[in-house]
């Protein structure tokens, strides 16, 4: 990337977060500042970004700090994080398959590492390890040439066995009677959990003290283009004149580009997940396996969350579905089958735009000013930080930067797919 | 769950079908360009709202069939046999 960042933090806004701040706090008991000013909409900005989840506001948190550009708007037509953003299951890792992916992602857990100083925002980043659990020979297979592939690019990553896997997690059924026995798995040493929402909050905290205006329920309804370029945005409140807009809209992603007559091969696919009852301290790393369709980690608080694949159709809605809680309630029990009287508290879904081959779409198309940051399908939120990195040099720079080189959306027309079905999440 | 109203069955549960998605015009392959056989396989129009689709009733008549769907409420219409184009080849994944 381009060197050190540049930092123009303005006159000690916001007051940092200190343990001193919070014993001052707690004895005055006076009100905490507010996270970031609310402002009026302004008629024009020179950057408009639709979307106000992880990828938006990091790329106008990085816009600011990296590039000084501050005359910015993150537009949300409902809150900020509250599309995928706060609705993943918040595992972070960079054991693709591709090496483009691996780059990439080794970036963005590379920024996560620092964001918590960065941003001065607890975001809880807990990387205690990573396991996809290999049930069959092919899949072992996989595993090697993840991990190979992980090595060369200096990601720790590497293939072990049924008995490491047990030391890793006691409560995995790794005999040999298991229905799908675990005959090893890749382990991801540096993969982990983090609190989402306070990525978004962090981001959002500071953008905002650089500049940035954030527009929560501002829902765009048009993009204005005239000769082939970018104009300006309508929103459901008025006008807004811009020569740039990001689209970081993941599950909406085809409406807001259709407004700019872009066509995308993105189609839309729920993803559910469910988190149970909080129970003691058991499960220290993260466990996916591919062939159960399902992903188990457990929260500083106890509550074991669960992922699985998108739903068998596309769809718009939000809304979770027995069979899908059935399906995730058996397979996670075939994997640890002592969680057998843990109580399910909710289940929800979130939208996922995916992609013919797995991999995001980012950069510029035919409409000029007009940029894409979207087809992230099931792995969006730890993508977060790189993305917005890499969209805020493409919107400097006014072209895209090397690591973000083979995401564009030409690559479908000239052939050039970069296939991450492999590793892109469990079974699709 | 959904259920999708299989013109020969009735009205069956979305588990018993296969999502083959929205129905794409095949080109002729001895005249589209690379980029009309790319943007066939590739670009979708993704709409929220009423789409008409194609379903595999893989667990049933095992027929193809045409249903409307509304793409944000998941609410179905059956589109009686006969009057709906047959479908062109599997148009998503």
């Amino acid at each position: 990337m381009d060197g050190q960042p540049r930092r123009r933090r303005r006159g000690g806004y916001p007051a940092r977060y200190s343990a001193a701040g919070l014993v001052r706090r707690g004895l005055s008991r006076s009100a905490w500042p507010a996270t970031w000013t609310r402002h009026p909409v302004k008629s024009s900005y020179d950057v408009v970004i639709v979307g106000g989840g992880v990828h938006g506001l990091a790329a106008a948190y990085y816009l600011a700090v990296n590039h000084g550009i501050t005359d910015v708007a993150v537009l949300d037509k409902g809150y900020i994080g509250s599309g995928g953003s706060g609705r993943n299951t918040a595992i972070l890792r960079s054991n693709y398959l591709t090496p483009e992916g691996v780059r990439f992602y080794d970036r963005s857990v590379k920024l996560y590492q620092r964001l918590a100083t960065e941003l001065d925002y607890n975001v809880m980043f807990s990387q205690r390890g990573h396991l996809t659990l290999a049930h069959s020979d092919a899949s072992l297979r996989t595993m090697r040439w993840r991990a190979e592939v992980n090595k060369a690019e200096g990601v720790d990553s590497e293939v072990i066995g049924p008995a490491e896997v047990k030391r890793l997690a006691p409560f995995l059924d790794v005999s040999a009677a298991a229905r799908y026995p675990v005959l090893g798995a890749l382990y991801h040493p540096p993969g982990g959990i983090i609190r989402h929402d306070a990525v978004v909050w962090g981001y959002a905290r500071g953008a905002a003290a650089h500049g940035v205006h954030i527009h929560q329920s501002t829902e765009v309804i048009g993009i204005d283009v005239a000769g082939g370029r970018v104009r300006g945005v309508e929103t459901a409140d008025g006008a807004i004149a811009t020569r740039v807009v990001l689209n970081a809209t993941a599950g909406w992603s085809t409406l807001i580009a259709g407004m700019a007559g872009v066509a995308l091969p993105v189609t839309t696919y729920p993803l559910q997940a469910a988190v149970t009852e909080p129970v003691k301290p058991f499960l220290g790393t993260v466990v996916v396996s591919g062939t159960l369709h399902v992903y188990v980690s457990q929260t500083d608080r106890g509550e074991l969350v669960f992922g699985a694949s998108v739903d068998p159709f596309t769809s718009y809605s939000m809304r979770g579905s027995l069979e899908f809680i059935e399906s995730l309630a058996g397979h996670v029990l075939q994997l640890m089958p002592a969680l057998a009287n843990v109580r399910v508290l909710r289940q929800w879904a979130g939208l996922c735009d995916m992609t013919p081959d797995f991999s995001p779409i980012m950069g510029a198309t035919p409409v000029e000013g007009f940029l894409l940051d979207v087809g992230w399908g099931t792995y969006g939120f730890k993508a977060g930080p790189v993305s917005g990195e890499a969209m805020a040099q493409c919107i400097a720079s006014g072209k895209p930067p090397e690591i973000i080189a083979p995401f564009g959306l030409d690559r479908f027309a000239a052939g050039a797919l970069v296939g991450e079905k492999g590793a892109a999440a469990v079974g699709h | 769950m959904i259920l999708l109203p299989c013109p020969w069955c009735g009205p069956r549960d979305a588990a018993e079908f296969a999502h083959y998605g929205e129905q794409v015009p095949r080109p002729d392959p001895g005249t589209a360009t690379p980029a009309d056989w790319r943007a066939y396989l590739y670009l979708r129009a993704n709409t929220r709202g009423w789409v008409t689709e194609t379903w595999y009733h893989r667990m049933g008549c095992r027929r193809f069939i045409t249903v409307e769907r509304h793409t944000q409420t998941n609410e179905t219409r059956m589109v009686p046999p006969g009057t709906a184009t047959p479908p062109t080849g599997p148009a998503a994944g």
